[in-house]
């Protein structure tokens, strides 16, 4: 069967120098469900977005039907047949479901706008594709997964042979999900093909006849769906065939460091986002805090390193209680963070390596003197921890959003490893980086582990929180559900129940998360 | 790869300022019964004679004052728009301590100079402190705060200094003993030209050198992140605009020490507007202000030049400006040619990563 649309050889560089897609080719078949997955920022969207002419590639060509076409603009997409329904609606919430799916091909009656015309129009297409849609209620009146299909309804509408559809489970119930699927297999059989970008491989398994995986803006295979199974895609879409080992010896825990006791807080809604929690950290030992994320570990974190006001429960680093500590008195304690969203708290995109490397130590010696910049020392120390940190740059001078992700990750661990840490706080110090700069990360963390300072290791990668724990707390739902002493007994299925709230340890054994006295 | 950006940046503003002349270039061929004439006058008037230089150094001695004041405040990402206000009260305090204290010569002018740069901390400090107490958009308050700088600072003179056998609504005469000194003959150039130079220096090396400069470029950069480093960034803010107001209010100061006699503004001068022109052309970099300064001094002194030998008004000028400042704020302006650098640069990268 001859291929409907090839793109082949994309490559698309942001502004910012992130390479979001490069050299990727894609080709789709007549009538299929094609699945394209893989994580987050693996270069899906941007893939799909030059498609749909809303973004331009700097290198590579599209061909439908063997002929090359240039795809300039969202219109000219639409005028080829292309359609795509966005993440997020694009409709007039005050309009009628009609008057959403005619915007900008109104039908007319002389100069006026022919509204039964419009309901028509609606009501034929609904039937057509089977979709039950109500043309005449406002946009903002209906549930979320109507509004999917007035969004593709309006595509339809336009001629859209190829349809795209960016996480349209995203949004929806289980049983919408069941409905959608139903009315995508009907489009199939009226011979329309469809791009399903999500990474829900469960959906992919039902839905789709092939599938494109995508990680690190490359495509790294094509499949059809029923040669692979779901563990399958998942590996090749993390890319962790090779599970990172690190070597590290047993702990030797030294004197208690850290102790958390009964703390809580909520949210700007209200809800208890961290509930009751205690536990304590010994110098030279690395304690995992596992967990899906959004269970707390955001809020454990900002009221451990002082971003957040403590209310409730006590926190005590070193003997101090630092409830009323600011980030500053924190930080003197001699307590390093690596935040999870680095582009925000971890660095200043726009100024240099350099500038990055001693923002929590500027006013000590010999970093500056009296309030004097001692520009030598920070540049030899520059220079040093470039070096030592493996940051792949032209000089420490150039500017941190010129680099790749891994390695401003590992500007920041550089900047907060070279602080000489007692605590350090390392929440997901390798989400979304390259395997070598996640290899070097761990083995730094471990390395640090063996001077004496104490980890806690909040991270949503099981491999991750495995490998390095050498004790670990799971929290469910703000609170710790499960607490184990001796991590190497440990199967990533138990601790995925745990994770996932579907079981719970007696309050006895968590009440091992705190060091006795 | 650093210094490739600011090569960029250079090369965008001067396209921009060619694009700006040869706009004028245009506009004064279409308007002009004396086209050659008018242009010679606007492009050459200036330095054809000694006292056309002078008259472009005496503006360009303000106008290096707002723009470092408006650098210092823009660098820490706090925009405050009372410059101007700053300048002004700066003037309005350098006179009444001019006029209530009886100083020796060198003495005199130093306490002046200081007391207006202390009065313009004040004007735009208020809205920095308004900022970081209630999150209060120091853009509007300090725009309001031009206002009450300005009719306090007419109140002022009219109730306490005004000159009631002088003609027009002035102060009393300075005296002597305060006046900035005279540079160079023929001209108006004083001592003020040195007092700027000064903290031309001092204020680079506070940036660049010092921990104050450093937390406050962090907190420009990026506020949250400043935080999270223990960067007190509040205090930052704050500090940010009364230093911002001191140098605008010394400016304030000198421009009157310098090149007058009475107090005698009946209206805000406008300089501290042209300080935002000067930083933005400067891009914050105390360094490049008195170039950003100088040639802001050379297009008005060269469109008032034009006005008076020619039949071409002096608003072109403004039109210049506005065609300038809209290029160099426009980032994707010339964005395609950085892009493709970008591009190369991305793709080497990649094509070296791959080759390990």
């Amino acid at each position: 069967m001859a291929e409907l649309l090839e793109m082949k050889n994309i490559t698309k560089v942001y502004p910012n120098g992130i390479v979001a897609n490069y050299k990727v080719d894609f080709s789709l078949k007549e009538g299929e469900i094609h699945a394209v997955v893989g994580e987050n920022g693996a270069g899906k969207s941007t893939l799909m977005k030059i498609l749909f002419g809303m973004h331009t590639p700097e290198e590579g060509e599209i061909f439908l039907r063997e002929e090359k076409i240039d795809i300039l603009s969202s219109s000219k997409a639409i005028e080829k047949g292309i359609g795509m329904v966005h993440q997020h609606f694009m409709l007039v919430p005050s309009l009628t479901v009609a008057e959403n799916i005619v915007l900008g091909a109104e039908p007319k009656k002389s100069i006026f706008f022919d509204k039964e015309e419009a309901i028509r129009i609606t009501e034929e297409l609904s039937s057509k594709y089977n979709f039950k849609i109500d043309p005449r209620s406002l946009v903002k009146d209906i549930p979320v997964g109507l509004k999917q299909k007035v969004e593709i309804l309006k595509a339809l509408l336009r001629g859209a042979k190829i349809l795209i559809l960016d996480e349209p489970t995203a949004v929806l119930t289980p049983q919408e999900t069941g409905e959608l699927f139903k009315e995508l297999r009907v489009l199939k059989d009226k011979g329309h093909t469809i791009i399903f970008i999500s990474h829900k491989l469960k959906e992919v398994k039902a839905l789709c006849d092939r599938l494109t995986v995508m990680r690190n803006g490359r495509n790294v295979g094509v499949h059809n769906v029923s040669d692979v199974t779901e563990e399958d895609i998942s590996r090749l879409m993390v890319g962790r065939d090779v599970i990172l080992t690190v070597e590290k010896g047993k702990p030797n825990p030294k004197e208690t460091l850290l102790q958390v006791k009964n703390i809580s807080q909520r949210n700007q809604f209200g809800q208890w986002m961290l509930n009751n929690a205690s536990f304590s950290l010994k110098a030279g030992e690395i304690l995992g805090v596992a967990g899906v994320e959004g269970n707390g570990q955001r809020e454990l974190v900002e009221l451990l390193t002082g971003l957040l006001p403590l209310t409730k429960g006590e926190i005590t680093i070193k003997g101090n209680i630092i409830n009323n500590y600011s980030i500053k008195e924190i930080r003197e304690l001699k307590v390093s963070h690596i935040p999870s969203d680095r582009m925000t708290y971890g660095i200043a995109e726009k100024m240099s390596i350099e500038n990055n490397l001693f923002t929590d130590k500027y006013d000590t010696e010999p970093y500056s003197k009296k309030g004097i910049l001692n520009i030598k020392h920070i540049k030899k120390r520059s220079q040093e921890q470039v070096k030592e940190y493996k940051i792949k740059c032209n000089s420490p001078l150039q500017e941190v959003k010129m680099l790749s992700g891994g390695n401003i990750q590992k500007v920041v661990v550089a900047r907060e490893f070279s602080s000489d840490p007692q605590l350090l706080i390392a929440d997901q110090p390798t989400r979304g980086i390259d395997v070598g700069s996640t290899e070097f990360i761990r083995k730094k963390i471990v390395q640090l582990r063996d001077q004496d300072t104490g980890v806690l290791l909040i991270s949503a990668d099981l491999n991750e929180v495995m490998e390095l724990s050498d004790r670990l707390i799971v929290l469910y739902n703000g609170e710790i559900v499960a607490y184990f002493n001796d991590v190497e007994k440990l199967t990533e299925e138990e601790l995925g129940l745990y994770m996932l709230g579907l079981k719970k340890q007696d309050d006895e054994l968590i009440r091992g998360a705190v060091h006795e006295k | 790869m650093k210094s490739k950006r600011i090569n960029f940046e250079w090369i965008r503003t001067t396209v921009v300022i060619l694009i700006a002349l040869i706009f004028t270039l245009i506009l004064i061929l279409l308007v002009s019964k004396e086209p050659a004439n008018a242009l010679k006058e606007f492009l050459i008037g200036p330095i054809d004679s000694m006292r056309h230089i002078g008259n472009v150094i005496e503006l360009m001695i303000p106008l290096t004052f707002t723009g470092l004041a408006v650098s210092l405040m823009f660098s820490a990402e706090q925009f405050n728009l009372a410059a101007e206000g700053a300048f002004f009260a700066g003037a309005i305090g350098a006179a009444a301590i001019a006029l209530t204290t009886d100083l020796p010569n060198i003495i005199h002018p130093i306490v002046a100079i200081l007391g207006g740069g202390l009065i313009g901390s004040l004007i735009t400090g208020i809205p920095g402190y308004l900022k970081v107490k209630w999150n209060a958009s120091e853009l509007v308050s300090s725009l309001m705060f031009n206002y009450i700088a300005f009719f306090m600072g007419i109140y002022v003179i009219n109730n306490f200094f005004r000159d009631p056998n002088a003609g027009a609504m002035v102060s009393h005469k300075l005296p002597q003993s305060v006046l900035l000194m005279n540079l160079i003959p023929r001209t108006r150039i004083h001592l003020g030209l040195i007092i700027a130079v000064i903290f031309i220096f001092a204020c680079y090396y506070f940036i660049y050198r010092t921990k104050w400069g450093y937390e406050l470029r962090v907190t420009g950069q990026n506020s949250k992140f400043a935080e999270y480093s223990g960067i007190n960034t509040l205090k930052v803010i704050l500090f940010a605009q009364l230093l911002g107001g001191f140098v605008a209010g010394v400016g304030g100061a000198t421009q009157l020490l310098g090149m007058y006699t009475r107090f005698s503004w009946q209206s805000l001068p406008n300089l501290g507007w042209d300080g935002i022109i000067v930083a933005i052309l400067a891009r914050n970099n105390p360094v490049y202000v008195p170039l950003a300064a100088l040639f802001l001094a050379y297009l008005r002194i060269g469109a008032d030049i034009m006005a008076r030998m020619s039949d071409v008004q002096n608003e072109v000028v403004y039109l210049i400006q506005g065609i300038i400042i809209v290029l160099v704020v426009a980032e994707r302006f010339l964005a395609k040619y950085r892009h493709k650098w970008v591009f190369k640069e991305a793709k080497s990268g990649i094509s070296e990563a791959e080759g390990e």
